[in-house]
């Protein structure tokens, strides 16, 4: 039994090794090796504080008893977070609208800049952008500042009154969506750009060939083979715009009364600065179902048109 | 309220026999309590006051033989508050812990009683006052040590020269250094009438509404002085009251004189209309005082701080302070309760004191006395009246005497100030109070 036995099990090691061997040589192993890194930090980075913040929703106010969906029971039943809500689609898509279409505009400009100095052009575009937010708000709230406004100034000298620029609803609901604007605008530029680069020069010889207007050659031509990148690129801006703490906290701090308030100032506020960190997670939390929803669409129609190609 | 007025003689007796107490049985290091210890400290506004308890924290390491870390944590962007959060959270951290306000409270769970050392130290050093009582002191358990640093008042910080000029008020005679006040007709009604003259000379009082501490803090002393409470201290909404009427009436009149964006004000907004030459009239520490001194000194040279005007229900000051806690998972509690000991002798506030410029405010009566309040400059005696050495205002903390983990939502949401906004901008008292009345119910979730 014993000499049968033998070979046997070094055939089945050598099986097994070649087996390994065959796993270890196939592209998708190597694939996920490589990536395993990386699946590990976004584990350790978003999964677990993701998992932690749905188990904190879950709990009472001292985090002492499991309370289910109470939290978010309770959270329906106030009138502030159904302000929080609106705020935060107006913020979120009056926004990425604007970023949009000065995105686009700016990317015609800089894409018909002579290749020689459109480097410079795209670097200083890109400014606003790379600046971190929470520096770049501190000037603008200097420019708004209700008592050292340049705004105001700049405005007194043609005799118009001081702007409450962050004193009234309307004006800090704009000022906070300006300032996010302009520094959102060069992703959408930049992208843009990127998309119209790639643009065959033969579709709009062939529009042109065909007498079709400038507006016609953006409409038939241009739209349709940058749909996709600006699918994306909203999306990817509505899920960080939706998010946006820094430059409401640092121009408004939700203010005045509440009227700029979104879902990640507001969730600090009760959070952190109330202590009361169950709830604070539960407003986060609802930015999860609305941007599913948005993802849904936007990703279904990219890959409608994905399989219509 | 029921807050005691702090009585600065009350305790003077027993003080020397105590100290000797103190002083014989010094911090032991037994086998848990050597080694190391770190400190969690507020990073101080003030430049150069971190050196005194750096000295204070470095001579009593020295002494005990302790290895001592410290690291100064700002309050800029949050971040004592986020540390605080994290360490209650991860169960580790630091030993001693800088806590503000409302925090001995919240982790009230997590912290070690200090009974052993506030109890000789209150002896020793005087009462404290019944914000510091209520803040620090839960169920008969002393949570944390009031800390001298950071802890503040936020009482008027007047320019002498509009308020001569617009209101006709001479604050230096009214609080004049070194002397008793002469503070009977300082009250609401002359604070609104010297609020309106100011606003008419181009220099109205800066008092924000927003939804900040310091906003915060002002517009919980008014109430008091009204006697207005939002949730009593059973824990019962009485919002809907004759008094809150009356402070927010009060609040629509005063928000007629004061600049049109205070909704929009945070904790530095005040400070920039003084130094800026703006306001008449702010409440702040004498931080902006501070400030003008390096940056602006005529608008220095005209300031005078000063305790609150007077109320239908008394006089009130804000007071705001700032806690050391010692976490129960800290792994050296008994150096951490000795050095809290060293840190709360009358020595070692008065160097804190100083170093901050007469910023800090320690919380114990028999220190209300230190020189350099009564020294500062300019003008002399600006800062006399700062820790109010004549006990003539109680002090007072917005939301109190309310069950603090509804008063820290009151508080840290603004709910008063968004009454007064709200009240003011035309929305009808009822709806007002209706509002306040929901947002209340929803503090009282457990």
């Amino acid at each position: 039994m014993a000499d049968i036995a033998a070979p046997t099990a070094t055939a089945v090691a050598g099986d097994r090794r070649t087996g390994l061997h065959r796993l270890m040589q196939r592209k998708s192993t190597i694939a996920f090796l490589m990536a395993l890194p990386l699946i590990l930090l976004i584990g350790i980075l978003v999964l677990y504080p993701a998992c932690y913040a749905i188990w904190l929703a879950m709990l009472n106010k001292s985090m002492s008893k499991f309370v289910g969906l109470g939290n978010f029971q309770f959270l329906f039943k106030r009138d502030t977070f159904w302000d929080v809500v609106f705020q935060s689609c107006l913020f979120a898509i009056t926004a990425v609208v604007f970023k949009a279409i000065i995105g686009f505009v700016v990317a015609h400009f800089v894409h018909n800049i002579p290749s020689k100095g459109q480097r410079k052009w795209r670097g200083m575009l890109l400014v606003p952008w790379v600046i971190p937010p929470a520096m770049s708000t501190l000037a603008w709230l200097w420019l708004f500042d209700p008592a050292y406004s340049a705004f105001n100034w700049i405005l007194a000298h043609f005799g118009i009154g001081p702007v409450p620029w962050l004193g009234e609803a309307a004006w800090a609901r704009f000022a906070v969506i300006l300032v996010n604007i302009w520094a959102g605008a060069p992703f959408f530029m930049i992208m843009y750009l990127a998309a119209l680069k790639s643009v065959p020069e033969q579709l709009y010889e062939a529009a042109a060939i065909d007498g079709a207007a400038w507006w016609q050659r953006i409409w038939y031509v241009t739209l349709p083979m940058m749909r996709n990148i600006i699918a994306i690129t909203a999306l990817f801006s509505l899920i960080v715009t939706f998010a946006n703490f820094d430059i409401v906290r640092v121009l408004t701090n939700g203010g005045p009364l509440t009227a700029t308030q979104l879902f990640g100032t507001w969730g600090f506020k009760l959070g952190i600065e109330s202590g009361d960190i169950p709830l604070g997670s539960c407003v986060v939390l609802f930015m999860v179902p609305i941007l599913a929803v948005a993802a849904a669409f936007i990703l279904r129609d990219i890959s409608r048109r994905g399989s219509e190609v | 309220m029921g807050f005691k007025k702090v009585s600065r003689r009350g305790f003077v007796g027993g003080t020397a026999a105590l100290s000797s107490v103190m002083v014989a049985a010094p911090f032991v290091r037994g086998a848990h309590a050597a080694g190391k210890l770190s400190i969690g400290f507020w990073d101080h506004w003030v430049p150069g006051a971190n050196k005194a308890t750096q000295k204070l924290v470095q001579e009593w390491g020295e002494k005990e033989k302790v290895e001592v870390q410290i690291d100064y944590i700002t309050s800029q962007g949050n971040k004592l508050l986020l540390t605080a959060a994290a360490e209650a959270q991860a169960k580790s951290g630091h030993d001693i812990m800088t806590l503000n306000t409302w925090l001995p409270a919240r982790y009230a769970d997590q912290l070690t009683p200090v009974n052993d050392i506030m109890e000789p130290l209150i002896k020793q050093n005087g009462k404290v006052n019944g914000t510091v009582e209520y803040l620090g002191n839960i169920g008969g358990k002393w949570l944390a040590v009031p800390a001298t640093s950071g802890t503040q008042m936020k009482g008027p910080c007047s320019r002498l020269d509009y308020m001569k000029q617009y209101a006709g008020l001479d604050m230096r005679e009214i609080y004049p250094a070194g002397a008793p006040p002469k503070a009977d007709n300082w009250n609401l009604d002359t604070f609104l009438k010297a609020a309106e003259a100011c606003h008419k000379g181009g220099h109205p009082f800066g008092i924000g509404l927003g939804t900040t501490s310091d906003n915060v803090d002002a517009i919980g002393t008014f109430f008091h002085a009204f006697g207005a409470e939002l949730v009593n201290a059973k824990g019962d909404i009485v919002v809907k009251n004759d008094a809150v009427r009356q402070v927010l009436d009060y609040y629509k009149k005063l928000m007629h004189y004061l600049p049109d964006d205070v909704a929009a004000w945070d904790d530095a907004s005040n400070n920039k209309f003084l130094v800026s030459g703006q306001g008449a009239l702010i409440l702040n520490p004498p931080s902006a005082w501070a400030v003008a001194k390096r940056d602006a000194p005529k608008v220095a040279e005209q300031c005078w701080t000063h305790p609150f005007p007077a109320g239908p229900k008394g006089r009130f000051g804000p007071f705001l302070p700032f806690f050391w806690g010692v976490w129960n998972f800290g792994k050296n509690q008994s150096a951490a309760k000795s050095l809290l000991t060293h840190l709360s002798q009358r020595s070692s506030a008065e160097q804190m004191v100083e170093a901050s410029g007469g910023y800090d405010l320690p919380s114990f009566a028999n220190f209300m006395d230190f020189k350099v309040w009564a020294e500062a400059e300019p003008p002399k005696g600006t800062l006399f009246s700062y820790p109010d050495p004549y006990h003539t205002q109680t002090l007072s903390i917005a939301a109190a005497p309310a069950p603090h983990k509804i008063a820290e939502q009151i508080y840290n949401q603004g709910t008063m100030t968004q009454m007064a906004v709200r009240y003011f901008k035309g929305e009808p008292m009822e709806k007002t109070l209706d509002w306040a009345s929901n947002e209340l119910e929803g503090f009282m979730r457990n």
